[in-house]
């Protein structure tokens, strides 16, 4: 399988292109941009917070800026782009069409993510990633506040716009040949998470006028002064992102699910619980947004429904790691970089998902709440578990991508950097949020236990950013300089094993 | 998709149920203990404001930034807030509600021993959310 080698062509003729490998690789190259920059202000936030007092960030205001924007790029501009890239590449191959259903549709949701992402940069709010009324409303300064509001509002349309094309290229465009259920899973996770997107981002888009309108002084939908409620908003952000976090890892786990067997040179444990974990978790991940809002002031009811809402969802997820240690379980596994980032992944999306069981029983939540634990828990997730798993994914396209090897030695050196960061700074800060230790907070006073776990993640996070300085330096040796691949079998792994059938595209 | 049989999966999948189950019963049960308000509980109304907390106790006398209680009371406290959203935390006494303008959010607690804790704002509301601190001072009982 070749993922569209060609002779190197002028930049413009990819970016005016709409063939689905040329939009995949905008989306690549987008969407890493974005996970250095957005890294960058990670290390920011790690160093200002190494010591109580003002270290590097000279004030409050611009640190509330760039954690806002840090959250905000890795989100949108990172992992959902990161994987468009990857959907688009594989999505059409794997349901054997000549491209996406509607390429000019395709290419015109690759190209709002530019603009959006240059609304969110250029104007650098600082409300947080969930932009909370009535602070978003009343005292958050403009225009950084609007420009957000309207670079979201573009970055949603884009991943709708991207959701109606994957659905209709899975489910229409399929070969006639091909029944749904010899999809492959990482298409599968595709087609899911689409009709997540298409399900939950109305709601916020709703909002996000509202909340645009309530700026403008025209209407009080989320302003008390104006007869409008806050935990309104609440319920239509979180009605929208409870489900958006599975829209976040079910493509990872989708990648994984091509690296796991294929490294471990045996078919997939259970082709038909993958599907069906995939499938219930788009459902049930719609019962339990209000498990952000436990502090609220929600009625006992409230609370219960939600909580159960939530853990009901936790078998699909646990469904996964199943399938995948029983996937590994007597193979001939090569613990190659990919394969190493997969494992890593699914490792940490266990941790994770055992952080989340606790923040979902009531009681235990009254602890963690908008500490640095839930900081700990999410970030397993985003960088433990996505990242993880579209890292190594990445590597495994290089080859096919550009033809070349990376090298595997500092691909190894990266992985074990970034997961010997990854556990000092999110383990620490669960740690550190059963402390008491709020988050978003520019400085600290000097309590022995926060200062100590803060320097234990700040110097996770700074192994983190060396690795992956390695990483961009391998990479951009490697595409130009590399060894040639065997395009054919580049990992040596042998081609037969995950699939029902030989994914193979006449027009490739 | 061999025809291998499914059941470690099975088995499996049974475990993490009864644990979610466990865990669902078990902080119900909890919660539902913890929401209970002692009859003869104290009312403290607690505002928040960008950036600091004042306390009002029944007997009208008013408190910035310091909260005084006795060993041996209950306390309710009604949270409110004049401008945007805050949440009040004591996190030594897993104290934590939000302050909403335009709702009045109910929390509880009987400090045990007398001594000092710290007060904070959990909930992000701008520019000094970071050091929206106060001291809770517990003191033995007066009479
Ligand atoms: C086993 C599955 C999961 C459970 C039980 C769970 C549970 C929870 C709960 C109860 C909270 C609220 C914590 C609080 O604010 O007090 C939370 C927060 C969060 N979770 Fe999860 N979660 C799970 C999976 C995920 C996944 C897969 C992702 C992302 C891909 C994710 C991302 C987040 C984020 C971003 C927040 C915090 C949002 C914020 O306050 O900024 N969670 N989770
Ligand atoms: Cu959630
Ligand atoms: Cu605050």
């Amino acid at each position: 399988m070749v993922l569209e080698l060609q002779k190197p062509r002028p930049i413009w003729q990819i970016m005016f292109s709409t063939h689905h490998t040329d939009v995949g690789l905008l989306y690549l190259i987008t969407s890493l941009g974005f996970l250095f920059l957005g890294g960058a202000l990670a290390l920011a936030i790690r160093a200002e917070l190494f010591l109580p007092g003002a270290q590097i960030i000279g004030d409050a205001m611009t640190f509330n800026r760039i954690f806002t924007v840090h959250g905000t790029t890795l989100i949108f501009l990172f992992i959902i782009p990161f994987a468009s890239a990857v959907g688009n590449y594989y999505v059409p191959i794997m349901v054997r069409y000549k491209d996406m259903a509607y390429p000019k549709l395709n290419a015109i949701a690759f190209w709002m993510i530019p603009p959006g992402g240059a609304l969110i940069w250029l104007g650098f709010a600082d409300f947080t990633w969930y932009a909370t009324p009535p602070y978003s409303i009343i005292s958050a300064p403009g225009p950084a506040a609007d420009m957000w509001i309207f670079g979201l509002k573009i970055l949603g349309i884009s991943s709708v716009l991207g959701a109606i094309n994957f659905v209709v290229t899975i489910l229409k465009c399929k070969h006639p040949d091909m029944s749904i259920g010899q999809v492959p899973l990482l298409a599968w996770s595709f087609l899911s998470s689409s009709l997540i997107i298409l399900v939950a981002i109305p709601t916020f888009a709703a909002a996000l006028l509202m909340l645009l309108t309530d700026r403008l002084g025209v209407s009080g939908f989320f302003n008390p002064a104006m007869g409008g409620d806050p935990i309104a908003y609440a319920h239509l952000f979180w009605f929208t992102f409870h489900p958006e976090v599975y829209v976040l890892v079910i493509p990872a786990i989708g990648m994984m699910y091509e690296i796991i067997p294929r490294f471990s040179r045996k078919p997939i444990y259970s082709y038909n619980s993958g599907v069906f974990a995939f499938v219930l978790l788009s459902i049930v991940g719609f019962s339990s947004w209000a498990h952000h809002m436990y502090a609220t002031g929600m009625s006992f009811t409230e609370k219960t429904v939600f909580m159960v809402g939530t853990l009901a969802a936790v078998p699909a997820s646990a469904m996964h790691v199943f399938n995948f240690v029983a996937t590994m379980w007597n193979g001939r596994i090569k613990f190659l970089t990919p394969m190493m980032w997969s494992v890593g992944g699914i490792a940490l999306f266990f941790s994770a998902g055992a952080g989340g069981v606790a923040n979902a029983a009531m009681p235990l939540d009254f602890t963690t709440h908008d500490t640095y634990w839930v900081v700990g828990h999410f970030h397993l997730f985003v960088m433990g578990t996505i990242a993880f798993g579209s890292i190594g994914f990445f590597y495994y396209m290089f080859p096919y991508v550009t033809g070349r090897m990376y090298n595997e030695t500092l691909g190894k050196v990266h992985f074990i950097m970034s997961f010997v960061g990854t556990v000092l700074v999110f383990f620490t800060q669960h740690v550190l949020g059963l402390y008491g230790m709020p988050r978003r907070i520019f400085d600290y006073p000097p309590i022995p236990e926060w200062i100590a776990m803060n320097q234990i993640a700040t110097v996770g996070a700074m192994i983190i950013g060396v690795s992956m300085a390695i990483f961009l330096a391998n990479m951009i040796y490697s595409s130009g300089k590399g060894k040639l691949a065997n395009t054919e079998d580049p990992f040596g792994v042998g081609g037969k094993y995950y699939y029902p059938f030989e994914a193979k595209n006449p027009s490739h | 998709m061999g025809g291998h049989s499914n059941w470690p999966e099975w088995i499996y999948i049974g475990v993490v149920v009864a644990l979610m189950v466990w865990v669902g019963a078990e902080a119900w049960e909890a919660e539902r203990l913890v929401e209970h308000v002692p009859e003869d509980a104290e009312t403290i109304i607690v505002t928040g404001q960008q950036w600091f907390w004042t306390f009002e106790h029944e007997d009208g006398t008013k408190e910035i930034g310091e909260l005084h209680v006795e060993v041996g009371k209950a306390y309710k406290f009604e949270i409110v807030s004049t401008d945007v959203n805050h949440s009040f935390n004591i996190h030594d006494y897993v104290v934590l509600m939000d302050a909403i303008p335009g709702r009045v959010n109910t929390v509880w607690f009987a400090p045990t021993d007398a001594g000092t804790h710290d007060i904070q704002c959990r909930e992000y509301c701008g520019l000094i959310h970071y050091n929206m601190r106060g001291t809770l001072i517990v003191e033995e009982p007066h009479s």
